[in-house]
């Protein structure tokens, strides 16, 4: 019996080990330097701005899920962030859902919508792909701008915040803050454990060389829907978390250049990083946010960059440090 | 008066009319998608931006300097072109090493800054180009009454289109350029100058694409966003068609017009999804589009 024990002691022991080595220490230091930094943020800057970059920084690490890890470019995610947004802002004002059930309803139907669209567009590859998803995007546009429910060019508006489980209040900005931390903490945890499960593992071989992985006997298709799915799911959830915030859900959340801004976002950051969607995810939106008096130039500055970000640096931002410091972001 | 399934026949052809002329810029759209990304292995985003260049040079050509209709359809998609010429030497010719998909990056980005610069300098309200004098009134057949320049736009682009798939399919310099579509390197050991080939054969594309503007410009007024939209219902067709061949491309353009034009008669709600519909459907019997090679 005592034998036992001891030999099982010891596998724990070797198990940890091999766990220690799964989330590099560099990853750690990072993901509470973010905590923190998410902690103290409201008490510096305006707490609305913050949660934007937060839901922002979700809706990108959800997308380089699919495009960095799973090779695959989806030039249609506003679908997936905009429908939420609608269905999470319909749920809490006219069916008066607590905030965390609109949100999750939000998030289902993103879920679904991704299952549908992905099966379909994982039928082509490469440029088609992109192109299709693009497309299903647009209908889902002129969807939202007819439908009874979405309340056309105006949206829906004064989406009310209501109580979490009822409870607390969500009205002080404050208050709202730490729940969509908390959330959008979650999505990046869960992201991140994603990237670096067995099934991360089978994705990063379909994306570096789908032929092969198709002959090691992997259903490449399956794992490519799934990623399109969890992709789609958390993108669901930024923008199902989004409306609640803004109190407002409207076609810009479903136009295509929505879906240009989290490729944005995820390029100038650095696609395939761990870290750098969210880099890209803060620098677009704060750039938005200062140019927003000067119209028109949003657009031009956001189309510079892009061709900046792919004519000079692919890697990104964190792409490019990752580089200098000679380990993984 | 005699009606066909409730529908009155003026309504019946004026839609089908409506249909074949945005079918016309469909085909002439995704003719030039097709033929770039035959050579260039890069989706060209910039097209409807490029489109919008071509009505917007029309307008400026007769607004600065007074150049007519006429003129314009000879003269935009040539200034247009040549401002793709000089995109491709400088920007994308230095990604065609890399995958595919930072091309459809570049030309999305490139997309952005000229649509925002249109926008910025000219407003969202779209400016009024006049129908060129020859082709005003129109003509009543007894069925429905056609406006000319609607007649001109529908023949005008079967002739460009027509045209295109004679020079592609004939001529020695199409040949030379399906040549190059197969085996660049091959078709470079024979003395062709295949980057000037893919600079011109982007030059062309781009030009089709301003025409199509230059076509649009009385039909609709001309307007900094008209291209954006239109894009990517083009991208549905292609997907739908497929790439592999340039009939495909015009047959699909102009019959995904029609059904648009049917659908906007018996069904309005649906006339702006019904080609992305289609697309789902095509997608799931036929994935690699109707006319295309299953690489």
């Amino acid at each position: 019996m005592s034998v036992a024990t001891e030999s099982g002691s010891t596998n724990l022991a070797a198990a940890q080990d091999t766990h220690t080595v799964g989330m590099p220490t560099h990853h750690k230091v990072i993901f509470v330097a973010l905590l923190v930094a998410g902690l103290v943020a409201p008490y510096l800057l305006y707490p609305v701005f913050v949660m934007k970059v937060l839901c922002f920084a979700l809706f990108a690490c959800a997308f380089n899920l699919l495009l960095g890890f799973g090779g695959l470019l989806s030039f249609g995610h506003a679908a997936y962030f905009g429908s939420a947004a609608y269905v999470s802002a319909h749920a809490a004002k006219i069916w008066g859902f607590t905030p965390e059930l609109a949100i999750v309803s939000g998030t289902i139907c993103a879920a679904v919508l991704g299952l549908v669209f992905g099966s379909l567009a994982i039928r082509r590859q490469g440029i088609y792909f992109a192109m299709v998803t693009l497309a299903f995007a647009q209908m889902v546009f002129f969807f939202s701008l007819q439908a009874p429910f979405t309340g056309g060019e105006d949206g829906i508006q004064s989406v009310p915040r209501g109580a979490l489980f009822g409870l607390i209040d969500m009205y002080p900005d404050r208050n709202l803050y730490f729940v969509v931390l908390a959330i959008v903490f979650f999505g990046l945890l869960a992201i991140y454990r994603i990237i670096h499960s067995p099934f991360g593992q089978v994705l990063k071989g379909i994306r570096d060389n789908e032929a092969r992985m198709t002959s090691l006997g992997y259903r490449v298709n399956r794992y490519k829907l799934a990623v399109f799915v969890l992709s789609a799911t958390l993108a669901g959830l930024a923008g199902a978390t989004k409306a609640i915030v803004f109190q407002l859900a409207s076609l810009t959340d479903v136009y295509w250049t929505m879906s240009g801004e989290v490729v944005l976002m995820t390029l100038l950051g650095g696609m395939g990083t761990v870290f750098g969607p969210i880099v890209g995810a803060a620098i677009i939106v704060s750039l938005q946010n200062y140019l927003a008096t000067f119209g028109d130039w949003v657009t031009i500055t956001q189309g510079v960059i892009f061709v900046i970000a792919v004519m000079l640096f692919r890697e990104g931002i964190v792409g490019v440090i990752a580089k200098w410091i000679r380990k993984p972001l | 008066m005699f009606e066909l399934l409730g529908i009155p026949p003026q309504a019946l052809f004026g839609q089908l009319l409506l249909g074949l002329i945005n079918g016309s810029f469909y085909a002439i759209l995704s003719l030039g998608l097709a033929i770039i990304f035959g050579l260039l292995n890069i989706i060209n985003f910039t097209h409807g931006a490029q489109y919008m260049m071509g009505a917007f040079v029309a307008w400026m050509l007769l607004n600065y300097l007074g150049v007519p209709y006429w003129g314009a359809l000879l003269i935009a998609p040539v200034v247009v072109g040549a401002t793709g010429i000089v995109l491709e030497r400088l920007l994308i010719s230095r990604l065609y090493h890399l995958d595919h998909l930072y091309g459809l990056l570049l030309t999305f980005g490139l997309a952005l800054v000229i649509t925002g610069l249109f926008r910025n300098y000219y407003g969202i309200s779209g400016l009024p180009y006049g129908i060129p004098a020859q082709l005003s009134g129109g003509q009543n057949l007894g069925f429905m009454f056609l406006p000319n320049y609607r007649g001109w736009v529908v023949i005008a682009s079967l002739v460009v289109c027509i045209s295109t798939w004679f020079i592609i399919e004939k001529t020695k310099l199409g040949a030379y350029l399906r040549a190059a579509t197969e085996n660049p390197t091959m078709v470079g050991a024979f003395g062709i100058n295949v980057p000037r080939l893919i600079t011109l054969t982007y030059g062309f594309g781009v030009g089709l694409a301003a025409f199509a503007g230059v076509l649009a410009a009385p039909i609709y007024s001309v307007n900094p966003n008209m291209g954006a939209d239109l894009i990517i219902v083009v991208f549905a067709v292609v997907v739908i068609g497929g790439m592999g061949s340039i009939l495909g491309s015009i047959v699909t353009g102009f019959g995904l017009g029609l059904i648009e034009g049917l659908t906007r008669v018996f069904y309005p709600e649906g006339s702006a999804v019904v080609i992305f519909v289609i697309m789902a459907i095509v997608l799931l019997v036929k994935p690699a589009g109707l006319f295309g090679r299953t690489a």
